[in-house]
């Protein structure tokens, strides 16, 4: 039996991304290989509101979707954006780079 | 035009964008499948409030005219209806009437006739003030309740139209050959092509959200798509030879850029996917079924508008010394507030100083992780103020100060600053902001989106 390491979620899923959902939103996107992996990654409970607050420094109740989404096998995570997007001190028109965080958080893997 | 049977719609779109290209071959597989109509989204708040703002486009014109051409020379043999929603990327009556122009210059030199519709989506500010007043707007998501002042402010305001505009044009002109019309819920297009043919507007509308973004629902994404709509179900399937569709990366595809994964809420109602069913009916091709569409209680559209917000230039210079990257927060602190009281005489609260040091936190902000900085930085400081002339004055103020600011054992005393750029200083115009982005609830779906009807010849 393989014993788990705390590994990287960027080397166990397929999609990690963050883009915006409308001018008000981003929203981030975990897409696993398989159903094995999504189950697994779920179980290990590491993916919380919690830590996304923490994360993403966004208090737990302004989350406004936080799910594991069986029939996609995908994580779906939806924010208030920090700023409106594209006005002035913007830094990521697209919010196409907010993933990082995200997908830098270790799942003790491979799981047993 | 192929009649559309009673068993069978076919819709193609040749991409996500107007203007973005898309290959032509591909787009040849897909007419010589004998689609009904060619649909194309041009609509996007993604790349930002400028559009609104300052009636700027996506593209260019060149961009658009070189996809319109080969469009409509498509339709202009096929004669199939072309949609094209959303002009220009906001979908305001300026934009709408940019891209008729395009089309009747196009038409001109090619000696091609088109029965043209333009469906407007400008909303009259006093009309939004008074459903404002009678309790009929309402913010979507996290965004402020709508302020009179805001409107007042806005540029101009858009109202996303949903499929019914698109119905009435099909109906009202007999043969109606292309249509271009103002902001519109993306999906709608698609949508009114099938549900004029009788179909599950459920169905319907999944296979527009679907397709609006082109093959981007592929592995790996593309551009050309086609859709085969029938009774109880719908089928998806890239032009290109080389991309697929499968079950994973179609059910995948309505994660993208949305709110929620299985709710998606549009104009009349919320299409619920949560208990579709996804079928490889051949290697790239997917079967869909099982999508729901519930009609809301009221008939709601979304808003959309942005207003100017000042004036801004910027600086861009590089840092390489390790002395001073180390302290570049203090010293920028300190360069700041040495520029503000330079410019005593301007009010603080009238003008913004934002900093962006890329090697730092540029991208992420307070959120970034990482708190060593790289060898070198990349600093772009920002100035909104309330002129041209005086976010220039500002920057460059800054831009001189950070050059030269001493600090704790500094060695290279003739500046701290590797500028690639003239100018020094880069004035970028107006910035804009979104100020409305609301529900609006109607009586009507079409009696916001007047239609106008020509030949073009």
């Amino acid at each position: 039996m393989t014993t788990a390491v705390p590994t990287p979620l960027r080397d166990i899923a397929k999609v990690v991304r963050s883009k915006n959902a409308g001018p008000f939103e981003i929203t981030l996107d975990i897409i696993f290989k398989s159903k094995e992996d999504y189950e697994a990654v779920r179980k290990s409970g590491v993916i919380t509101k919690e830590l996304v607050s923490e994360l993403y420094n966004v208090p737990t109740q302004a989350i406004i979707t936080f799910g594991f989404f069986d029939l996609v096998n995908a994580v779906k995570i939806t924010l208030p954006r920090p700023r409106t997007q594209g006005g002035v001190g913007e830094t990521d028109m697209h919010a196409a780079q907010q993933h990082v965080p995200l997908q830098e958080i270790r799942i003790p893997w491979p799981a047993s | 035009m192929p009649a559309s049977s009673n068993d069978e719609i076919r819709i193609l779109t040749p991409s996500g964008m107007l203007g973005y290209g898309f290959p032509i071959d591909h787009f040849k597989l897909g007419l010589a499948q004998k689609p009904h109509a060619i649909t194309i989204d041009s609509g996007s708040t993604d790349s930002g409030p400028q559009k609104l703002g300052l009636g700027e486009m996506t593209c260019s014109r060149e961009a658009y005219l070189k996809d319109l051409e080969v469009l409509l020379e498509a339709q202009n043999e096929a004669r199939v209806p072309l949609l094209i929603s959303s002009a220009g990327g906001d979908g305001s009556n300026l934009h709408v009437d940019a891209f008729r122009d395009m089309i009747a210059d196009i038409a001109h030199q090619r000696g091609w006739r088109f029965k043209l519709a333009r469906i407007y989506a400008d909303i009259d500010k006093d009309h939004i003030r008074r459903e404002l007043r009678a309790g009929r707007v309402e913010p979507l998501g996290p965004v402020p309740p709508l302020d009179p002042a805001e409107i007042e402010a806005a540029t101009v305001v858009v109202a996303q139209m949903g499929a019914e505009p698109f119905l009435k044009a099909l109906d009202e002109s007999e043969g109606v050959d292309v249509i271009v019309s103002g902001r519109a819920y993306d999906p709608s297009p698609t949508a009114a092509m099938a549900i004029r043919a009788g179909f599950d507007p459920a169905l319907a509308w999944h296979m527009g959200k679907i397709m609006e973004c082109g093959a981007l629902c592929a592995e790996p994404v593309g551009r050309c798509v086609i859709g085969y709509l029938r009774r109880d179900h719908f089928e998806i399937e890239p032009l290109n030879p080389a991309e697929r569709c499968t079950t994973a990366s179609v059910a995948a595809h309505t994660l993208y850029e949305k709110t929620h994964p299985f709710l998606l809420a549009g104009p009349g109602g919320t299409l619920d996917l949560s208990n579709c069913k996804y079928e490889q009916v051949t290697d790239r091709r997917v079967r869909v079924s099982g999508s729901r569409f519930d009609p809301g209680r009221r008939y709601t559209v979304k808003l959309e508008g942005a207003k100017t917000a000042g004036w801004r230039s910027i600086f861009i210079a590089g840092a390489r010394d390790p002395i001073f990257i180390d302290q570049i927060d203090s010293i920028l602190d300190k360069v700041i507030a040495g520029a503000r009281a330079y410019f005593s005489e301007v009010p603080e609260e009238t003008y913004r100083i934002i900093p962006h040091i890329y090697g730092k936190n540029g991208v992420m902000g307070d959120l970034e992780p990482v708190k060593v900085p790289a060898h070198e930085l990349c600093i772009i400081v920002e100035v909104a103020a309330a002129t041209q002339a005086l976010a220039t004055a500002i920057c460059g103020k800054l831009r001189t100060s950070l050059m030269h600011a001493p600090y704790p054992g500094r060695i290279a005393t003739a500046g701290n600053l590797a500028s690639p750029f003239t100018p020094l200083e880069i004035p970028l115009g107006q910035a804009c902001e979104f100020n409305v982005y609301h529900l609006m609830t109607v009586d009507s779906p079409t009696a916001l989106f007047p239609i106008k009807y020509e030949e073009l010849a």
